[in-house]
């Protein structure tokens, strides 16, 4: 395969649109052609954040239904809605924390079952990883390096052609210089987390 | 040092779209920038802005597009390099200017950004801004990539030089957003200083001026569309029987359409970048080659019917396709995978659609509870909303809610549910006057900091005048929050090295001739109540009280994060305000995962 779509899904605050430069740089640090695309505006206010990363001989920056070959979750809710991006042969890479949408929070509609989301994923696509994000990101050091954790699961994964290094070195340079140890270790801690 | 600044010519970054429109324009040694913020194009701005801190290039976020256009037309009236930048439709704020700045023309190169948003990611409508173009008689350029995005800024600005007239550069959010490989090139150092030559024959359009420069702007015109059809940045590739005309970000998908279907020996392509005056010439050869041709553009069909009027002209029969049923919506933005389908339908190409998984397969699944965008945790609008909708719960009063754009828009959400009636900038003020005047009911506008002064002030002034009878309420929280907190006229506290006089807002209402006025804390919701009540009553009880009463609400959340914890300026607030969201995140994770996954 000479192109591979990712789809990036999360909820704003999560740094999933620092994960998806992160991710974009790593690709061209490892010789390949990237286009990425991004939703701003209002996403930011505790909306969904969808992102997209494309590697290899590709123009479009978006994704059609069906045709993501990784579904990056980093919350589980969402990554169970972003699933008509997959098909059968999709890699889903999801954290298992949610973030409670602030109508749940407030008392209307109620959040589903993580594990029932996971599991209807698991039997559709050809591998689900599951991480706790939070976890691993606090053991780093802080809880803001998740989404490295989430790369470094990623990169665990075999999905993408890119190396750990390159994510490691991406990691070193494109992120903010107080944090790249804590990232470097979340990133480490996903890395080793299968 | 700014990154767009870099000098490592012929080195490869990976840039957002805007940036790539920001690194031209320095390419061609901008010297002159304005805008007001709209996604998606507000990073151009916010670009200019860090960068006009460390160069010689001047910068300013103006009160709205029409000030930012005029005021940039003047620089560019006196030899300057400008570049002014908005999204779609604040091109209809400044439409009045773009309009005879097209007769005039520019002495300085001028490139005027305009951001177009499909499917309306973050806008009340998805016009084709295309169309200005057509209206104005002003070249366009359409970018497809980040590449084509700093080539085409910067060349932009020799094609204005050379026909003396201002160039739209017209984008679409998914190329404003998208980050793409960009090689950089030479940096030029901007020339900041122009000389104005009166020449009044030319610059003031009194009718017999405007009836000269029409005939000029129309030969313009043709030169430019001389331009159009030798320019790099329209090509016919490919060969076969069938013919594909694309531009903008459709022109990706289908180029990986034609990779996918493998027709790369069926079809020629006619990309096109520099899509008005229409390049009538090279679209003739396109048709002439063609047995049908499917036109693949986004909202309206503005390429196809140039096409049509193309073959029409040189009597070609050649069917030209691409609005209509089975083939491509007005509506919205495209995808690779609808572009796929619609080519290999038109074509004749064998084609089955990936299967996508479907959560209705679920059978175990319930509803999904929806996550919209919120006011911030701590966002002082809130609290305003809470007292508004309280104090007409305790008079029992109804009421209805113009609004305005702008983050408080997002009242519009339950619980709150305060918005009724939005349509452009500034509308809160005025359309307050006609439903009050045409229904005798109790009307309370809303209407943020940046956009009272963007185009609240005459809807207040006309109010005044003309003895309507509503409530504004005017949300201060000090910044443009919605588009990336940029300041606007009313900061009081500023960024760094800011050293720009802030206009009271409450002097401004005063100006206008409101008498009576209000100036609350939101967060204080017993005063903010009593305020509102006060208000509802001059309305109720003094029949003969005319005037508009403007509650002014103070948004001292950000103000005083600003004052407490500051130490850089702009940059800072945003970290302070993402810091709170990440709190906001946080705290959810924490506390309220084990209350929510209780049965």
């Amino acid at each position: 395969m000479d192109k591979y779509r990712i789809y990036l899904t999360g909820v704003g605050g999560q740094g999933t649109l620092l994960a998806t430069v992160v991710l974009a740089e790593s690709a061209i640090y490892a010789g390949y052609n990237v286009v990425a695309s991004e939703v701003h505006g209002m996403a930011q206010r505790g909306g969904v954040v969808e992102s997209t990363v494309m590697i290899g001989d590709i123009k479009s920056s978006i994704i059609s239904d069906g045709e993501a070959d990784v579904l990056l979750g980093f919350e589980p809710l969402e990554t169970y809605r972003a699933i008509r991006k997959c098909s059968a042969g999709s890699v889903v890479v999801s954290n298992t924390v949610p973030v409670i949408p602030y109508g749940v929070a407030i008392g209307k509609g109620s959040y589903p079952d993580v594990d029932k989301l996971l599991d209807f994923i698991g039997s559709k696509v050809k591998r689900l990883i599951t991480i706790d994000a939070q976890v691993l990101a606090q053991q780093a050091g802080a809880v803001l390096s998740a989404n490295m954790a989430m790369l470094g699961a990623l990169a665990k994964s075999g999905a993408l052609p890119v190396p750990k290094e390159a994510f490691e070195e991406t990691i070193r340079t494109k992120t903010k210089a107080s944090f790249v140890e804590t990232n470097l270790r979340a990133f480490e801690l996903g890395l080793a987390s299968q | 040092m700014h990154p767009l600044l870099t000098k490592e010519t012929g080195k490869k970054f990976l840039l957002l779209g805007n940036e790539a429109i920001v690194r031209g324009a320095l390419e061609a040694g901008v010297a002159f920038a304005t805008t007001y913020p709209g996604t998606p194009a507000s990073e151009i701005g916010d670009a200019f802005f860090r960068i006009a801190r460390e160069s010689d290039l001047y910068f300013e976020y103006s009160t709205n597009e029409k000030v930012a256009l005029e005021t940039a037309a003047g620089a560019a009236a006196s030899g300057v390099r400008t570049i002014c930048s908005m999204k779609h439709v604040g091109l209809n704020v400044a439409a009045d200017p773009l309009m005879t700045l097209a007769y005039i023309g520019v002495r300085g190169g001028m490139v005027i950004v305009t951001a177009d948003d499909p499917s309306m990611f973050s806008s009340q409508n998805e016009q084709d801004n295309r169309f200005y173009a057509r209206l104005s008689s002003l070249p366009m350029l359409e970018p497809a990539s980040c590449q084509e995005a700093k080539e085409m800024a910067r060349e932009a600005f020799e094609i204005s030089e050379a026909l003396e007239l201002p160039v739209i550069l017209r984008t679409t959010t998914r190329l404003n957003h998208c980050r793409g490989i960009v090689t950089i090139g030479p940096l030029k150092p901007p020339e900041n200083k122009g000389a104005f030559e009166k020449i009044p024959s030319r610059f003031v359009t009194v009718p017999a001026t405007a009836r000269v420069r029409h005939r000029v702007l129309l030969d313009q015109e043709e030169k430019a569309r001389d331009m159009a059809v030798k320019s790099p940045f329209n090509t016919l590739t490919g060969e076969g029987p069938w013919g594909i005309a694309a531009s903008g970000i459709a022109f990706n998908y289908v180029a990986d359409a034609i990779k996918d279907l493998g027709i790369e020996d069926k079809v020629r392509v006619l990309k096109l970048g520099f899509t008005y005056p229409f390049p009538d010439v090279l679209a003739e050869e396109f048709i002439r080659s063609a047995e049908k041709i499917l036109v693949v553009e986004e909202l309206e069909p503005f390429l196809e019917e140039n096409l049509k009027v193309t073959a029409h002209t040189n009597s070609l029969s050649t069917p030209i396709s691409g609005k209509g049923p089975g083939l491509f919506s007005r509506l919205y933005e495209y995808n690779p995978g609808m572009v796929r389908e619609v080519i290999a339908r038109f074509f004749g190409v064998d084609y089955t659609r990936p299967e996508s998984i479907d959560i209705k397969e679920d059978g175990q699944q319930v509803q999904l509870p929806i996550r919209p965008p919120n006011l911030c945790a701590g966002c002082p609008h809130r609290a305003t909303y809470l007292a508004v909708k309280t104090a007409l719960k305790e008079t029992q009063t109804e009421a209805i809610f113009p609004t305005d754009i702008g983050c408080y828009t997002l009242g519009i959400l339950p619980p709150l549910e305060c918005a009724d009636f939005l349509i452009c900038m500034g509308s809160s003020v005025t359309s307050a006057a006609g439903i009050s005047k045409a229904t005798g009911k109790k009307v309370i506008a809303f209407i943020g900091d940046s956009t009272f002064f963007h185009s609240g002030i005459t809807g207040l002034i006309n109010a005044v005048h003309n003895k309507h009878n509503f409530i504004l309420i005017i949300l201060d929280n000090g910044t443009t929050a919605m588009t990336g907190h940029q300041p606007h006229p009313g900061v009081e506290v500023a960024p760094q090295e800011w050293d720009k006089p802030s206009i009271s807002i409450e002097a401004v209402v005063r100006a206008c001739g409101v008498e009576n006025v209000a100036v609350v804390n939101p967060l204080n919701l017993a005063k903010t109540r009593k305020a509102v009540k006060e208000a509802l009553g001059s309305i109720a009880f003094q029949s003969s009280y005319q005037r508009p009463f403007v509650p002014f609400m103070k948004g001292v959340f950000l103000a005083k994060k600003r004052n407490a914890s500051l130490k850089s300026g702009l940059n800072a607030t945003l970290i302070a305000l993402n810091a709170l969201i990440h709190l906001h995140a946080l705290r959810f994770i924490k506390i309220r995962i084990p209350m929510a996954q209780q049965p």
